[in-house]
C-alpha cells in the first residue's frame, strides 16, 4: 500500500514554498520579462526619447553577417569549454579519490581556483601568454612556436578556452569526487574480484553510477559557458582578433554596460536566453534517459 | 573591523547628501564622479582640496566611480533613477551620447552665464574648444584632462642602427627606410602604434585635414555618415600592412597594451597617446625622446593639426538650482592657469588653456623635460578646420570595435586595406543610423 503525506493545512504548502518562488519572480522572471519589454524598444542611453518598434532590434541583428558569425564562435567555445572543463576535472577527481597520503591538500589546492574571480583569471592568463612579456610566450619561442594571440584566431580562442575552463574546474572537480565517494566501494571491489582491470572497472562501473552528477555538470557548463565568461573575453581579448572570440554574450555587455545601447543589448539577451532554455530542454528530454539514478 | 569606520563615513556622507539635497545648508556639496586611477586619483582630491579650503560655501566631493566607461553607464543609471552626481567626467568617445541628451545635461556656456562668472570660453586652446563645442559654437562641456598623439622613439636603438635620434623621422616616407634600418640592426619590433583607430585614423585624418566623416566629421548633426575610406587613408593603412607583412611595424593590441612593448625595449618607436609620457619615464630603461606625430609630405596642406583624446566634466541636470553656483565657482577655479599649468606638469595632459601654456613655458617647464610641449605643438599647428575640429559620431564605442576587427583583418592578411575600410564604413554606418533613430 502506498504512503502519502498530505498536508493539513491548505495554505502551509504555498507557504513553505513562497520563498522560492518569490526569489524565481523578482531575480528572474521580472528582469527577464524587463529584458524582453527593452528588446521590443529603441531608446537614447538616458531614456529620454523612447519608441516601440516591435522587432526591429531583431531584425537588424539577424541582418548583420557579423552578429550570426558570433553563434558560431559561441557554439565552438561552449562545447570546448564544457567538455575540456568536464574530462580534466573528472581525471583529477578520479586521481585525488586515489590519493593516500595528502589527499586533502590536493583537494584543497584544487579548489582554489574558484575564489578567483573571472576577470582576474583572464588577466593571470594574459600575464602568462602575453605577446610581449608572457613567460610561456618565450618558453614557447625557445621551442620555436610563434605564439601572438593578438593576430591568430585560433590562438586568441584557446587563451579563453583555457582562462574559462580553469577558472571552473574546481566546481566540476568538487562534485565529481563527492560523486566518486559517494559509489559504494563494494561495487567496485566486486567488479575487481570478477578479474576487471582499473580501466574496464571505470568505464563500466563508476562511470556509469557517476552519470547523474555528469548530467548535472553538464547543463550548469553549458550555461556558465553561455552567460558567465564575458568577464574572461572582455579582459583578455575584447573579442578580436577580428571577431575571433567575440561569444554572444560578451556582445551582450559591451553593447549594453560599454556602448550603452540598452535596446539592442536586451535584443541580444533575449536571444541567448531562448538558445539556453532550449538546450536546457533538450538535454533534459535526450540526455536525461541516459542517466541512472 | 577597519571597515566600520569607512562605513559610518559613507552613511554619514550619503545623509550629509541628502540633507544638502533637501535644504540649502551652511556648505551645499558637490559630488564629482570621476575615473581618474592612482595617480592621477590623488591629484584631483588636492585639487578639491584646494578649492574646499578657498571658500566656505560650496564643498566638491571627488567620487572615483571605475573606468570611463563604467563612471558613464553609472551616471546615466543615477540619472535614469533620479539621483544624478552634479558632476560626471566622461570620455571623447561618449560625447556624441551626452550631447543628444537635451534634456539631462546643463551646457557649460549656460551654466557660466547665467551664473555671471567671469569666463571666457575663448581662453581654450581652439582644438581642445572645438572638440566639445555645438553646432553653433557653444562649449557643452567643461575640458579637463586633454592629450594627443606623438611618437616616442628609443634613442639607444637608433643608435644602434646608425640613424640620428636628434633628428627622428617627421614624415612616413621618412618612416619606411628608419624602420628597414633599425630591423637590420637586430631591433625584434621597429615600429608599433597604440590606440589604433584613434592614431592611425581619427587623427590621421585630421592631421592630413581629409574627413573622416561626413558634416563636419558629425558635428553637423545626426545625419553624419562615415567616410574614413578616403585614398589618403586606404593608402596608409595599406603602407602599414606591407610594412607589418615585412616585419617592420608590429601589431601589439587595440589599447594601450602597445605601450609596454615600448617601454620593454622590444619596440624601437611608438605611435600613442601624449599622456604615456609619465608612464614611459617611469619604467622605460633606455634613453628616449618624444617626436612629432609624422605625416606624408606628398599629401597637400599636411600636417594640419591633431585632435584630441581625453576627458571632459559634463554637468547633469540639477533638481536644486543652488548647486549650479557652486558648480559654476568650482569651473572658474579649475580653468585659472594656476591650476592648470599645475595639473599639466603633475599628469602629462596637455594644458588646456592659453594662459596656462604660457605659464609651463614662463617657468621653464619646456626645457626641463624637452619635448613635453609637442603635443600641444601640434594641436595648435594651424587652426582646426572641418576636418580637424574633432569627431563626434554616435554609438561610437562599437565604431571602434568595428575599426578594431577590421584593422586586425589587414594585420593578419586576411583583407587589403581598401576591402577592410570599406567593410568598416559600411558597419559603421549601420551604427550611426541606429544611433539616429534613436536621437531623433
Amino acid at each position: 500500500m502506498e504512503k502519502r503525506v498530505v498536508f493539513q493545512s491548505p495554505w502551509l504548502p504555498y507557504a513553505l514554498v513562497a520563498p522560492q518562488l518569490i526569489i524565481t519572480l523578482v531575480f528572474f522572471f521580472w528582469p527577464a520579462t524587463q529584458a524582453v519589454y527593452q528588446s521590443l524598444l529603441i531608446q537614447d542611453a538616458f531614456a529620454s526619447k523612447v519608441q516601440f518598434v516591435w522587432f526591429d532590434n531583431f531584425r537588424d541583428l539577424f541582418n548583420d553577417p557579423h552578429y550570426l558569425a558570433s553563434f558560431r564562435v559561441t557554439a565552438i567555445f561552449s562545447a570546448l569549454v564544457t567538455v575540456i572543463g568536464l574530462s580534466l576535472a573528472l581525471l583529477l577527481a578520479v586521481f585525488a579519490d586515489r590519493v593516500v597520503r595528502g589527499a586533502r591538500i590536493y583537494k584543497m589546492l584544487l579548489v582554489w581556483p574558484y575564489a578567483v574571480a573571472a576577470a582576474v583569471a583572464a588577466v593571470l592568463f594574459v600575464f602568462l601568454l602575453n605577446p610581449t612579456l608572457g613567460i610561456v610566450t618565450h618558453l614557447l619561442r625557445a621551442i620555436g612556436y610563434d605564439w601572438n594571440y593578438l593576430l591568430n584566431p585560433r590562438q586568441a580562442l584557446a587563451l579563453i578556452v583555457i582562462a574559462a575552463v580553469w577558472k571552473q574546474i574546481s566546481y566540476n572537480f568538487l562534485f565529481f569526487l563527492a560523486g566518486l565517494q559517494s559509489i559504494p566501494k563494494s561495487l567496485i571491489e566486486a567488479a575487481a574480484i570478477d578479474g576487471a582491470g582499473p580501466a574496464r572497472r571505470f568505464w563500466t562501473v563508476v562511470f556509469p553510477l557517476l552519470s547523474p552528477t555528469t548530467f548535472f555538470l553538464l547543463v550548469v557548463n553549458v550555461v556558465y559557458a553561455f552567460f558567465d565568461t564575458f568577464a574572461i573575453v572582455d579582459a583578455a581579448t575584447s573579442g578580436g582578433p577580428v571577431q575571433a572570440t567575440s561569444i554572444l554574450v560578451f556582445k551582450v555587455y559591451q553593447d549594453g554596460v560599454q556602448a550603452l545601447d540598452l535596446s539592442g543589448s536586451a535584443a541580444q539577451s533575449v536571444i541567448l536566453m531562448a538558445i539556453v532554455i532550449a538546450l536546457t530542454v533538450i538535454q533534459f528530454r535526450f540526455v536525461e534517459r541516459k542517466v541512472n539514478y | 573591523m577597519t571597515n566600520r569606520p569607512k562605513r559610518f563615513a559613507r552613511i554619514a556622507a550619503a545623509l550629509a547628501f541628502a540633507c544638502a539635497a533637501t535644504a540649502a545648508q551652511a556648505a551645499t556639496e558637490i559630488v564629482w564622479w570621476h575615473s581618474m586611477t592612482g595617480k592621477l586619483n590623488d591629484i584631483v582630491n588636492e585639487i578639491a582640496d584646494k578649492f574646499n579650503k578657498s571658500q566656505s560655501d560650496y564643498k566638491v566631493t571627488p567620487v572615483f566611480k571605475g573606468q570611463y566607461d563604467e563612471s558613464m553607464t553609472a551616471a546615466i543609471a543615477a540619472y535614469r533613477a533620479g539621483n544624478p552626481p552634479q558632476i560626471v567626467q566622461v570620455f571623447e568617445v561618449g560625447t556624441a551620447t551626452m550631447m543628444a541628451a537635451k534634456g539631462a545635461v546643463k551646457p557649460v556656456y549656460q551654466l557660466m552665464a547665467e551664473q555671471h562668472e567671469p569666463w571666457d570660453p575663448k581662453a581654450f586652446l581652439g582644438a581642445v574648444y572645438s572638440y566639445y563645442a555645438d553646432t553653433s559654437g557653444h562649449l557643452i562641456s567643461m575640458p579637463f584632462n586633454s592629450s594627443t598623439q606623438v611618437l616616442y622613439i628609443n634613442d639607444d636603438a637608433f643608435k644602434k642602427a646608425g640613424l640620428d635620434p636628434a633628428n627622428p623621422p617627421k614624415t612616413w616616407e621618412e618612416m619606411a627606410p628608419a624602420m628597414e634600418k633599425l630591423k637590420s640592426s637586430g631591433a625584434a619590433c621597429s615600429f608599433t602604434t597604440g590606440w589604433q583607430s584613434w592614431v592611425q585614423l581619427e587623427s590621421f585624418s585630421a592631421w592630413h585635414n581629409v574627413p573622416f566623416g561626413t558634416l563636419q566629421n558629425g558635428f553637423g548633426g545626426l545625419g553624419t555618415r562615415l567616410e574614413f575610406n578616403g585614398p589618403v587613408q586606404v593608402m596608409h593603412i595599406n603602407n602599414m600592412s606591407n610594412w607589418a607583412k615585412k616585419g617592420l611595424f608590429t601589431y601589439k593590441g587595440r589599447k594601450d597594451e602597445p605601450l609596454a612593448a615600448f617601454t620593454s625595449g622590444e619596440c624601437a618607436m611608438i605611435t600613442t597617446s601624449s599622456g604615456s609620457y609619465a608612464n614611459i619615464k617611469a619604467n622605460a630603461k633606455f634613453n628616449w625622446r618624444v617626436a612629432t606625430l609624422p605625416y606624408y609630405a606628398s599629401v597637400k596642406g599636411a600636417p594640419q593639426n591633431t585632435i584630441i583624446g581625453g576627458a571632459t566634466l559634463w554637468v547633469l541636470n540639477q533638481k536644486n538650482k543652488e548647486n549650479y553656483k557652486g558648480i559654476a565657482k568650482f569651473f572658474t577655479f579649475l580653468s585659472s592657469p594656476e591650476v592648470q599649468e599645475k595639473w599639466h606638469a603633475d599628469t602629462g595632459y596637455v594644458p588646456i588653456t592659453t594662459a596656462a601654456y604660457e605659464l609651463a613655458k614662463k617657468q621653464g617647464l619646456y626645457t626641463e623635460r624637452p619635448g613635453f610641449d609637442i603635443a600641444i605643438k601640434e594641436l595648435t599647428n594651424k587652426p582646426p578646420t572641418a576636418n580637424s575640429k574633432g569627431v563626434r559620431f554616435g554609438n561610437f564605442v562599437q565604431i571602434r570595435n568595428i575599426i578594431d576587427e577590421e584593422l586586425e583583418s589587414v594585420w593578419s592578411g586576411q583583407k587589403t586595406a581598401k576591402q577592410a575600410l570599406d567593410e568598416a564604413v559600411k558597419r559603421s554606418n549601420e551604427q550611426v543610423e541606429r544611433f539616429q533613430k534613436a536621437n531623433e
